[in-house]
C-alpha cells in the first residue's frame, strides 16, 4: 500500500454531463487514490463512469462534461485548479494514457517511429539528433521484434497487438509516473491480451510508475492488480486489495458481478444472482427430429474458402522475385465437422482464425470454395447463396449476430424487426396473428411487452440481444449459429442472455453452433468444441476433455491466457 | 463519449408520438439560425402558394404611364419599363422559381438516388455503368451542359427541369453510392438475408429508408442551386419567356437599365433570388444537424 502521500488523490469527485433531457451525473462523490508503484484497477459495466473518472484527472472530458465538485491531487498539484498550459505540460509528461482503440489512438498517414519523436519533441525530452535513436529504443521497449524497420511502419501494417504496443510506447516514451489505462485489452485475443498486459505491467515495475487500469473484466483485474476499486452507476460501491475482493466481496454488487463472470468449474445457472437462479432443468426435451434421428443435422466435409491475396499483381511488378506466397489465401482450409440434433458445438478460436467465414459458408451468406456442406441429408452447399434466401430451408437455419445494436435495422421497431421473418417465410400473414406471435416470442425471450414498439436505440444491449435472439427463433429452426452472442454485453447482461439461450434451447430442441473466442463462455452452453486456428481444425471433442486434458499445444496456451481470479495463487 | 453514460437502460420519454416533434424543438431551440431559415422557408412556401392572391397589382398588367418609377408608397418596389409593379412580378415569380426547383429535386432524386443506392449496394457491373455515367456528367462545365439540353430539347419549362435534374445527378449517386456501400456490410442486412428477403426487397426495404436523411439534406442544399440554375438558365434567355414573371428573366431585363439609373428592376428579383438560396443552404446545415446521429445524445 502506499506510503504517507498518494501520488494521485481522487476525492469526493462529480462530473455531471448536460444533455438534452436534463444534467446526467456520470460520477458521483468518487474517491481514489493511488500510491507510488501502486496498480489500482477501476471495474465497472458501461456506463459506470470509470472511463469519465479517468478522462476528468486529465481533463480531457468532452465540451458536454464538466467537474462540479471535489478535488484532483498530482504529487500535491491541484489538477483542477491548473491551467490549460500547466495541464498539456502533464499530460504526457507525468501522466499519459492508453486508449481503447489502438487504431484509432494512432495517426493512420504517419509512421510509427515518428509518432514516438512527436511526443518527445513536445515534451523536449531529448535533442533533435538523437530523436529517431530514442524512438527506435522505445520501440524496441515495448518487444517491437526488429524496431530499425518497424520505426519505418504505419500503422495499418500492424497487427492489432503491435499496434497496442506502440500506443503502449508512446505512452511510456517520456517515462510518466503515472500511466491510465483505458481497457488496453479489449479487442485483442487472450493471447495477445496476455502479452500486451504482462508488458504493461513489466515495464511500470521497472519505472516505478503508478498505474491505473480501467477494465470491465474482474479477472484481468484480479491478476494484474494491487488493489481494485468497483464502481456502479458514477459511485464506488467497494474499494480493498484484490486479495480481499475476490475472497470476501463485501458489497452486493461486487458478489454479483463475481458471480456473474464465467469461470472454470460452475455451472450456467452459478452466474445468475442467489436468488433469481431457478433449477437447472434436466435437459430432456425431446429433438425435433422428424423422420432420419440418428443422423447428424450438419456435416461439414473437407470445407475450404480461398480469398484472392489483393494487390499481389501490383505488388510483383516492383518486386524482382516471385513472390513466395501463393496467390489464394486460404481463410478455412479443409475443415469437417458434425453437428447432432439438440447438440450445441463451441466453434471457438482468435480472431482470423476463420470461425466467422465457417458459420457464413454454412449459413449460406457467402460462397464456398469446395468441400461438402450437408444439412439434414440435404447438400446445401450447392445452392447458391442469392437463392437459398427464399427457400423452405432457409426457416431452418438461423442466426443470432455478435452486435445487437449492428444487426437491427435502426429504422424498424422490435416488433418489426421479429415479425420480418415472419412475413418473409413463415406461414401466418394476417396482421392480428403476425402480431400475436410477435408477442409470444417476445414472452419466450422474455422482453417486455410494452417495448415491442420501440426503436433500437431506444433499447438497452440486453434487450437489443432478446429482439435478436426472438428473431432467430421465430421460424423454430433446426439450426441457430450463435455468433459472439454475448461479446458486446456486460457480464451480467451475459450471464442473463447465456441461460436464456439455454432454457430455449431445452424447450424447442434447437440445435447450436456456438461460435466465440472465449472458451469460458462456451464450456459453460456447448456439450462439444471445435478449436480452430489458421483455418485448421486443432482440436474437437467432448468439453470437459478439451478443456480439462487439451492435447493440442494451441489449446493449452489458449486456455493459460485466460486471466482469472483463482488463477492468481498459481501464477504467484 | 457522453455515450458512456447513457447507454444504459433507456427512459420511456423518448418514445411517443412528439418525439420528432420534440426532437426538432430542441435542435431549433438550440440554433436560432436553423430557427431563421426555417421562418423563411415559411415564407417562401406561402409566398408560392398564396402569391397570385396576396399581390397587390397584377403581375402581367403594364401601365405605360407609371414606367420606371422608383419605389414609393403606392410601388414599394417601384415599376419596370412597362410600368408593371415590380413587388407584385417578385412575388408572383415564387412559385415558378419554388416549381422548377421542387420538381427538378424530386427528380434527380429519383434517378440519382435510386441509381447510386443501386450501385453502392450490388456493386459489380451496376456500379461501374451507374459511376461512369456520373463521371461523364461531372466532365462538362455543368452550367453548359445544362445550357446544351435545354437548347436541345427545346425552350420549355420541363426541358429546365429535366436539365437541373441531370446536371445534379451525380451529386446524388455518389452521396447514396457513399451510405449504401457502408450499409451493404450491416449486421441488419445480412440478418434481413436471412429471414428470407430478396436483394431487391432488403435494397428498398433496408438500406434506402436508412440513407434517408442524409438525402434529405442532400436535397436542401441542392435546392438553392437549382433555383439558380433555373434563373441563371432564363437570364440568358433560354427557358422561361417573358412576359412571364420569373426572377432571372427579371433581373435580366433589369440589367439593362442599371447603368441609367433604374436600379430597383433589377436588384429585388435578384435579393428574393440570394435570400432563397440562403436560405436552402441554411436549412441544409440545420438538417443536417438534425440527422446527424452525434446530435442525438
Amino acid at each position: 500500500m502506499a506510503g504517507a502521500l498518494p501520488l494521485l488523490e481522487i476525492s469526493d469527485l462529480t462530473v455531471e454531463f448536460s444533455t438534452r433531457r436534463g444534467t446526467v451525473r456520470a460520477v458521483e462523490h468518487v474517491d481514489v487514490s493511488v500510491g507510488k508503484g501502486e496498480t489500482v484497477g477501476i471495474v465497472g459495466e458501461s456506463g459506470s463512469g470509470k472511463s469519465v473518472t479517468s478522462y476528468a484527472v486529465l481533463r480531457i472530458l468532452d465540451r458536454a462534461g464538466r467537474i462540479v465538485h471535489g478535488a484532483v491531487h498530482f504529487s500535491g498539484i491541484d489538477l483542477r485548479a491548473g491551467s490549460e498550459e500547466q495541464m498539456r505540460n502533464l499530460r504526457g509528461r507525468e501522466i499519459s494514457m492508453v486508449f481503447q482503440n489502438p487504431r484509432a489512438a494512432l495517426n493512420p498517414i504517419r509512421k510509427v517511429g515518428h509518432q514516438i519523436e512527436d511526443i518527445l519533441k513536445q515534451h523536449s525530452q531529448v535533442n533533435s539528433g538523437e530523436l529517431s535513436e530514442k524512438a527506435i529504443e522505445v520501440l524496441d521497449q515495448v518487444r517491437i521484434a526488429r524496431p530499425r524497420e518497424r520505426y519505418h511502419a504505419y500503422p495499418f501494417e500492424l497487427s492489432g497487438g503491435m499496434c497496442q504496443r506502440v500506443v503502449i510506447a508512446l505512452a511510456l516514451a517520456c517515462r510518466p509516473r503515472l500511466l491510465i489505462a483505458d481497457e488496453p485489452t479489449t479487442g485483442l485475443d487472450v493471447t495477445t491480451q496476455k502479452a500486451v498486459m504482462d508488458l504493461i505491467i513489466e515495464l511500470t515495475r521497472q519505472q516505478g510508475m503508478s498505474t491505473i487500469l480501467i477494465t470491465h473484466d474482474l479477472g484481468l483485474a484480479a491478476v494484474y492488480c494491487d488493489r481494485v476499486v468497483v464502481m456502479e452507476k458514477g459511485q464506488v460501491v467497494e474499494s480493498a486489495a484484490s486479495e480481499t475482493i475476490f475472497t470476501a466481496p463485501a458489497h452486493p454488487y461486487t458478489r454479483k458481478l463475481m458471480r456473474a463472470t464465467p469461470r472454470p468449474r460452475i455451472s450456467l445457472r452459478d452466474l445468475l444472482p442467489q436468488d433469481e437462479a431457478p433449477a437447472l432443468r434436466t435437459s430432456t426435451a425431446p429433438n425435433a427430429g422428424n423422420g432420419n434421428a440418428g443422423k447428424p443435422l450438419l456435416v461439414v466435409e473437407k470445407l475450404i474458402k480461398e480469398y484472392p491475396r489483393k494487390g499481389a499483381n501490383l505488388g510483383r511488378l516492383f518486386q524482382r522475385k516471385p513472390a513466395p506466397e501463393p496467390e489464394t489465401f486460404r481463410a478455412v482450409d479443409a475443415i469437417s465437422f458434425a453437428v447432432d440434433r439438440g447438440e450445441s458445438v463451441g466453434l471457438v478460436g482468435e480472431s482470423g482464425c476463420g470461425k466467422s467465414t465457417t458459420s457464413s459458408m454454412v449459413m449460406r451468406l457467402i460462397e464456398k470454395t469446395d468441400g461438402v456442406i450437408m444439412f439434414d441429408g440435404e447438400d446445401i452447399g450447392e445452392i447458391a447463396p442469392k437463392k437459398f434466401a427464399r427457400l423452405p430451408l432457409r426457416k431452418r437455419i438461423q442466426m443470432v449476430f455478435q452486435d445487437p445494436t449492428d444487426s437491427l435495422n435502426p429504422r424498424f421497431t422490435a416488433a418489426r424487426a421479429i415479425a420480418d421473418p415472419i412475413l418473409r417465410l413463415g406461414d401466418i400473414s394476417s396482421r392480428g396473428a403476425v402480431r400475436a406471435r410477435c408477442e409470444e416470442l417476445a414472452r419466450q425471450v422474455g422482453l417486455p411487452l410494452e417495448l415491442l414498439d420501440r426503436f433500437p436505440h431506444q433499447l438497452s444491449g440486453g434487450q437489443k440481444a432478446r429482439v435478436g435472439i426472438a428473431r432467430a427463433i421465430a421460424l423454430n429452426p433446426d439450426l441457430v449459429i450463435l455468433d459472439e452472442p454475448t461479446a458486446a454485453l456486460d457480464v451480467s447482461v451475459q450471464a442473463v442472455v447465456l441461460n436464456l439461450l439455454q432454457d430455449l434451447k431445452d424447450a424447442l430442441g434447437m440445435s447450436y453452433l456456438f461460435v466465440s473466442h472465449d472458451l469460458n463462455v462456451v464450456r459453460l452452453l456447448c456439450d462439444r468444441v471445435i478449436v480452430m486456428h489458421a483455418g485448421r481444425i486443432v482440436e474437437q471433442g467432448r468439453t470437459e476433455e478439451v478443456l480439462f486434458a487439451p492435447q493440442a499445444q494451441y489449446t493449452r496456451d489458449l486456455l493459460a491466457a485466460i486471466p482469472n481470479p483463482s488463477f492468481r495463487q498459481q501464477m504467484q | 463519449m457522453t455515450n458512456i453514460v447513457l447507454t444504459g437502460e433507456r427512459p420511456a420519454s423518448e418514445s411517443g408520438p412528439f418525439a420528432a416533434l420534440r426532437h426538432a424543438r430542441y435542435i431549433l431551440g438550440e440554433n436560432a439560425v436553423t430557427g431563421f431559415a426555417f421562418g423563411l422557408f415559411l415564407l417562401i412556401v406561402i409566398a408560392a402558394l398564396a402569391g397570385p392572391y396576396i399581390v397587390p397589382y397584377d403581375p402581367l398588367a403594364s401601365d405605360t404611364a407609371a414606367a420606371l418609377k422608383p419605389p414609393s408608397l403606392a410601388h414599394w418596389c417601384g415599376t419596370d419599363q412597362l410600368g408593371r409593379d415590380v413587388l407584385s412580378r417578385v412575388i408572383a415569380a415564387t412559385r415558378l422559381d419554388f416549381m422548377i426547383a421542387v420538381s427538378s429535386v424530386a427528380l434527380v432524386f429519383l434517378l440519382g438516388g435510386l441509381a447510386g443506392v443501386a450501385a453502392g449496394f450490388f456493386g459489380g457491373w451496376t456500379d461501374r455503368v451507374v459511376g461512369r455515367i456520373a463521371d461523364t456528367i461531372m466532365a462538362f462545365p455543368l452550367f453548359v451542359l445544362a445550357m446544351g439540353i435545354v437548347a436541345a430539347l427545346g425552350n420549355t419549362v420541363e426541358n429546365i427541369v429535366l436539365a437541373t435534374a441531370i446536371v445534379n445527378f451525380p451529386l446524388y449517386a455518389r452521396v447514396a453510392r457513399a451510405e449504401a456501400n457502408v450499409l451493404r456490410e450491416a449486421g441488419f442486412v445480412h440478418a434481413a438475408r436471412l429471414c428470407g428477403n430478396g436483394e431487391l426487397r432488403i435494397l428498398l426495404g433496408q438500406v434506402l429508408p436508412n440513407i434517408m436523411p442524409i438525402m434529405v439534406v442532400q436535397m436542401s442544399l441542392t435546392m438553392g442551386y437549382a433555383i439558380l440554375n433555373a434563373a441563371g438558365l432564363s437570364f440568358i434567355g433560354l427557358g422561361v419567356r417573358p412576359p412571364t414573371a420569373e426572377w432571372g428573366i427579371m433581373v435580366a431585363e433589369g440589367a439593362a437599365f442599371m447603368v441609367s439609373g433604374e436600379w430597383w428592376i433589377a436588384f429585388f428579383p435578384g435579393a428574393a433570388l440570394m435570400i432563397s438560396v440562403f436560405c436552402f443552404n441554411l436549412l441544409g446545415d440545420g438538417l443536417r444537424d438534425i440527422v446527424d446521429p452525434r446530435r442525438r445524445t
